[in-house]
């Protein structure tokens, strides 16, 4: 028989900044591509040189007038139509680099994605330092983030049983594993902290004091790129986040992130790693 | 276990549909849009707080000047008044200097030009989202409001332009007395050495380096220093604040 207790394992701190970021994350992510579509191409460097770009998602139509939209990275180009490039509005082509589904607001609309990108990046910005001030003081990030050493050794062992879709179960899953805990420190501190500082390295206004942060990346075209870069990595985080839920028992790790309690089984399988 | 992770996965995208189009209706509502525009006074004061008011905009060496300064929005404005100009080789242009100063004025280009002259190599970015580099020479707007002497209780500067935007909009563009004073701040009459190109703003362009290109207004006709500009255009302060875009365009 299996014997299932539960244990609290998120305290509400944790659980209100996650959901907060939730929200963040998604309309930031949606705005953004309201905003890269006013121009949806990006540079290496301080200018956006025409024909330079590294990369670009163009409209147009074909040689029989239909529309086309291409993708192109570097030299090479792909046909992408329906989603980027070119897509359809209300059932009407347009030529957009992101389609409408993927942006806030859903039609081109510059000025008001930028509105919701700037509120959300103030809620971001002030989630963010809430969380890193109470993981200090609390001792969540020396506890549960910071791995040991004991981690470290296991680390080899933890990728052979993640690429194996193999969970830890009863008393190890209450805390992270090695994994779980570089993950969440990257994306927290590289990809989070990277974020704000390329979006505020590509303010004019803060151009005049922290250019070196500027110079730093390559140039404010740069800047830009790599706060695209970081926000496809954002998205790559979230996917594989989401899908380790879903295959680790989905509706208990929804309930330990909505109410802090979280079921164990202590069945064999908990023994396994004794 | 398939089934369940279908329905999740099927919860998460009706969660996530639902979700856009809410954004959607919050973002034609006069509330939602009103929550969403706080962040523009949160954004002003926390850069003005952290960059000094004489902060200079970086400025580059002539091998980074751009090949092509791309003109974007007007680039021929179409009325009359500025078409004769034009034909006449801006040879009877006046800019105009009144509102809540001392000494109203009506300028010539080389009347400016003998208030002071700056040359500055800097870089425009554009709120879509390019940045073009570019040398411009012109007469600090500073040395201008020396000239004329702002009256107590201006705050900002207006700028009027010769340029209909969209049918019969006239464009238009405010900056504060701070921003005005600004070093940087410039009565732009050249590009690269050369007389301003009509693309690019002629016979006289802004340059306001710390914010976006839209507040660098082209093709200046007139200048008014005002306490407030709520009785100008719908009253944000300029066209396209007038059109939803944030009157402090410093990100």
């Amino acid at each position: 028989m299996t014997a299932t207790r539960l244990v609290y394992r998120h305290r509400w701190p944790v659980r209100v900044m996650h959901w907060i970021n939730v929200v963040c994350l998604f309309v930031l992510l949606g705005s953004g591509l309201q905003i890269f579509n006013a121009h949806p191409a990006l540079y290496w460097g301080e200018r956006s040189d025409p024909g330079k770009a590294v990369l670009s998602l163009q409209g147009g139509t074909d040689a029989q007038g239909d529309p086309r939209g291409t993708t192109h990275i570097g030299k090479h180009a792909f046909d992408t139509t329906g989603v980027l490039g070119a897509s359809k509005v209300n059932g009407e082509w347009r030529s957009r680099g992101f389609p409408s589904w993927a942006t806030i607001p859903g039609p081109g609309w510059l000025a008001m994605g930028r509105r919701w990108h700037f509120f959300f990046a103030w809620l971001f910005v002030a989630n963010g330092i809430a969380y890193v001030t109470w993981s200090l003081l609390s001792r969540h990030l020396a506890k549960d983030l910071v791995p040991t050493r004991r981690d470290w050794r296991g680390i080899g062992r933890s990728i052979v049983d993640h690429l194996r879709f193999r969970h830890p179960h009863g008393e190890e899953a209450v805390r992270y594993n090695v994994l779980q805990r570089l993950a969440y420190l990257v994306a927290i501190f590289v990809f989070g902290g990277g974020i704000v500082l390329m979006g505020i390295a590509m303010s004019p206004r803060m151009d005049a004091v922290l250019h070196w942060l500027v110079d730093l990346v390559g140039g404010r075209q740069s800047a830009r790129t790599i706060h695209f870069i970081i926000a496809t990595a954002f998205v790559a985080f979230v996917l594989v986040h989401v899908f380790e839920v879903l295959v680790s028992g989905p509706l208990n790790q929804l309930r330990g992130m909505i109410t802090g309690w979280y079921r164990i089984s202590e069945d064999k399988e908990t023994t396994r790693h004794d | 276990m398939t089934d369940r992770r279908g329905f999740m996965r099927k919860t998460l995208l009706a969660l996530g549909g639902a979700a856009l189009a809410g954004c959607d209706r919050i973002s034609e509502s006069d509330t939602g849009t009103r929550v969403l525009e706080s962040a523009e006074a949160v954004t002003r004061r926390v850069q003005r707080f952290l960059s000094p008011s004489r902060a200079l905009a970086k400025e580059y060496t002539e091998a980074d000047i751009s090949a092509v300064f791309k003109p974007n929005g007007s680039t021929m404005p179409d009325t009359p008044v500025y078409q004769a100009l034009l034909r006449n080789g801006f040879a009877d242009y006046r800019l105009e200097v009144d509102g809540l100063v001392d000494r109203p004025a009506r300028l010539s280009i080389d009347e400016l030009k003998a208030l002071g002259t700056r040359t500055q190599i800097t870089r425009h970015d554009c709120v879509e989202g390019w940045s073009a580099i570019g040398k411009w020479t012109g007469t600090p707007l500073s040395a201008l409001l020396d000239h004329v002497g702002a009256k107590d209780g201006a705050r900002y500067v207006v700028f009027h332009c010769f340029d209909n935007y969209e049918a019969d909009t006239p464009y238009y563009e405010s900056i504060d007395l701070d921003e005005a004073r600004h070093p940087q701040t410039l009565l732009a009459y050249a590009l690269n050495g050369a007389s301003l190109p009509v693309g690019n703003g002629a016979p006289l362009r802004l340059r306001v380096e710390r914010q976006l290109g839209y507040k660098h207004a082209k093709y200046l006709r007139r200048i008014e220093v005002v306490a407030s500009f709520a009785d100008i255009g719908e009253g944000n302060g300029g066209y396209w604040e007038d059109n939803g875009y944030e009157w402090y365009a410093g990100i």
